[in-house]
């Protein structure tokens, strides 16, 4: 196919066995919603991969698909595997799931709002049974200093402060992978950089892998190593980051940055416009 | 001699407020954690208090141990309950669950008139006296257990949703079971607990009125007084439970003063709390404590 064709790094497909893979899957909601189409993806350890696409692609129901929490929503993976750390995962229960290393930082934050900073701290630590978890909040602290100090109930602060206590929960569990569902949605560029400066550290300085939804490709590319593009449903293209960030498609289409005099508003371009270019 | 009265009922209502306090906590348990409203939480009261009163009289063992027994058969009972009859009905309307809940209730209320009759029985003697006198007041020492027992259980219930990890996991849960799975609990062990730990505190208070009162399935009242207990408070507010428990208690005892003193109708008692209900209700639909989602745009 001609997807194949695009693939310019084939070290992806040779390398040691990746923490992640995501093979060939279909996710189905209420029994009828075909939502993932024969999704397939590689998480390698130690870097930060990057799953870019538009709005209602399915980004969201691939990462609730690694960690189980499509269960909850009524879906469900009706063909492939999803394999970590060489074993299938798939059908497991989320919570298993959590303690098997790996934790999804939803879209939206989702902290819990009538509970104080450190109380949603101490459940990101749920799992956990060893004594360090104090420690541990002290890191968090390091890493976001300005958290140190909201004392009040979660649900009073700012958006990107939201943000950064939901990266911080996720520390507390000491994944081994982090699902990050657009952390940047809703945050003011200043603070998008803040918190994106915050997500290449954690990878750079205590080595979590971490797979990366965005909508938002520009900044995801800028501190992944590898990226997928999909729409509806499936993967479309792949690349090193650098590759996807100078590619003309990605550049058009994601960076709103391609074509000179004929830029168009990516607002205005049908999907099947794009996905004729790429297959 | 009429204030005497007065400062009598007033201690007798915050006394049994406290008691409806403990038994509307553990009702808003269940129905924070898993969102079911339980009607057979009176039975919960019965059971345990029959439960402790067989151990200590066809048993004969001492009153510490038959009671820690039966707390923790409640326990067990109420996990029981939640696994075997509540899980299967997750996902199901709302309207079937209260159902089973009102089924169970009228199911239990038989079993134990079956397995116990249907006349009261007296505990046997547990106190050395059975009356102290408090600021010149007489309370039974029964009371006093019961106030010192109800106000550990609340502390007890702070610490725990404060401090404990399972606490703190129940507390996620009731905020959004998806964030609690996404953090690595399990919904099923919070539910199962929730209900294993309603029934063992009600079991306790079961047994504290079963004291005072006898062991009668007048005891599942409770769990009826505790409705405009719970709604009071706000049904989702663990503390609020515990304020409208007082005020539940201290209300009936003030309307039997109005009622035997002024007006002569003979059942205020009865009916007062429901009354302060309708009224608090149209003033704060969600209840002097209940929660509406914190929002921050
Ligand atoms: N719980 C659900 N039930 C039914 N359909 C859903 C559900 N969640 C998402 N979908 C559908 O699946 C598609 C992909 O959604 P999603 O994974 O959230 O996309 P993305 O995160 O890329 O924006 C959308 O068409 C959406 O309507
Ligand atoms: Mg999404």
């Amino acid at each position: 196919m001609a997807e194949a064709a695009l693939k310019l790094d084939p070290v992806a497909e040779t390398g040691p066995a990746p923490l992640l893979a995501v093979d060939n899957i279909e996710v189905v909601y209420n029994d009828v919603i075909l939502v993932l189409r024969g999704l397939s993806l590689k998480v390698p350890q130690g870097q930060i991969v990057a799953l870019l696409g538009s709005n209602g692609a399915g980004k969201s129901t691939t990462l609730k698909a690694i960690s189980g929490l499509l269960k909850t929503e009524d879906g469900e993976i009706t063909r492939g595997e999803v394999n970590f750390l060489g074993e299938k995962i798939n059908g497991i229960e989320p919570d298993k799931i959590v303690r098997r290393g790996i934790f999804q930082v939803m879209e939206g934050r989702r902290i819990i709002a009538d509970m104080t900073v450190l109380e949603n701290l101490r459940l990101g630590a749920f799992t956990r049974r060893d004594n360090e978890v104090k420690s541990d909040i002290e890191r968090v602290y390091e890493f976001f200093p300005r958290l140190r100090e909201r004392t009040g109930l979660a649900g009073y602060l700012s958006g990107g402060e939201q943000q950064m206590l939901a990266i911080g929960r996720a520390m507390m569990a000491r994944p081994k992978l982090i699902l990050m569902d657009e952390p940047s949605m809703g945050l003011s560029p200043l603070m998008v950089k803040e918190v994106f400066a915050i997500i290449k550290k954690l990878n750079v300085e205590l080595g979590v892998t971490i797979l990366l939804v965005e909508q938002n490709a520009r900044v995801a590319l800028s501190v992944a190593d590898y990226g997928y593009i999909m729409e509806q449903g499936k993967i479309v293209l792949d690349g090193s980051a650098q590759m996807l960030a100078t590619n003309e498609d990605v550049k058009e289409f994601y960076l709103g940055q391609g074509g000179g005099e004929e830029r168009k508003s990516f607002k205005n371009l049908k999907s099947f416009k794009r996905r004729k270019r790429w297959l | 001699m009429q204030s005497q009265l007065l400062l009598q009922l007033i201690i007798n209502g915050l006394i049994i407020g406290t008691l409806y306090g403990v038994v509307g906590m553990c009702f808003v348990l269940i129905y924070k954690a898993s969102q079911v409203v339980n009607f057979a939480q009176g039975e919960f009261l019965l059971i345990g208090a029959w439960t402790c009163w067989w151990l200590l009289t066809a048993w004969d063992i001492p009153f510490f141990w038959g009671f820690l027994i039966a707390v923790c058969f409640m326990m067990v009972f109420g996990i029981a309950v939640q696994m075997i009859i509540l899980r299967p009905l997750i996902g199901e309307p709302i309207i079937s669950v209260i159902m089973v809940t009102i089924g169970m209730s009228i199911f239990f209320q038989a079993l134990m008139k079956w397995m116990f009759g249907t006349f009261a029985q007296p505990f046997p003697p547990i106190f050395p006296v059975e009356k102290v006198d408090v600021l010149g007041l007489q309370v039974q020492t029964a009371y006093l257990m019961s106030t010192g027992v109800s106000l550990a259980i609340m502390a007890g219930f702070a610490w725990f949703f404060k401090y404990s990890k399972m606490g703190l996991a129940m507390r996620a849960t009731a905020f959004s079971q998806q964030v609690a799975q996404s953090l690595g609990i399990s919904v099923r062990q919070v539910f199962a607990l929730s209900w294993g730990i309603s029934a063992a505190v009600s079991a306790v208070a079961g047994v504290v009125v079963g004291i005072v009162n006898g062991v009668s399935s007048a005891l599942s009242y409770f769990g009826i007084k505790v409705f405009p207990a719970v709604i009071l408070g706000g049904l989702d507010s663990i503390f609020g439970a515990v304020v409208g428990g007082l005020i539940v208690g201290l209300l009936e005892n003030l309307g039997q003063y109005v009622d035997s003193q002024y007006l002569k109708w003979g059942n205020l008692y009865e009916v007062i709390p429901f009354y302060a209900l309708i009224i608090i209700l149209m003033i704060k639909p969600y209840g002097l404590f209940g929660t509406r989602d914190i929002e921050r745009v």
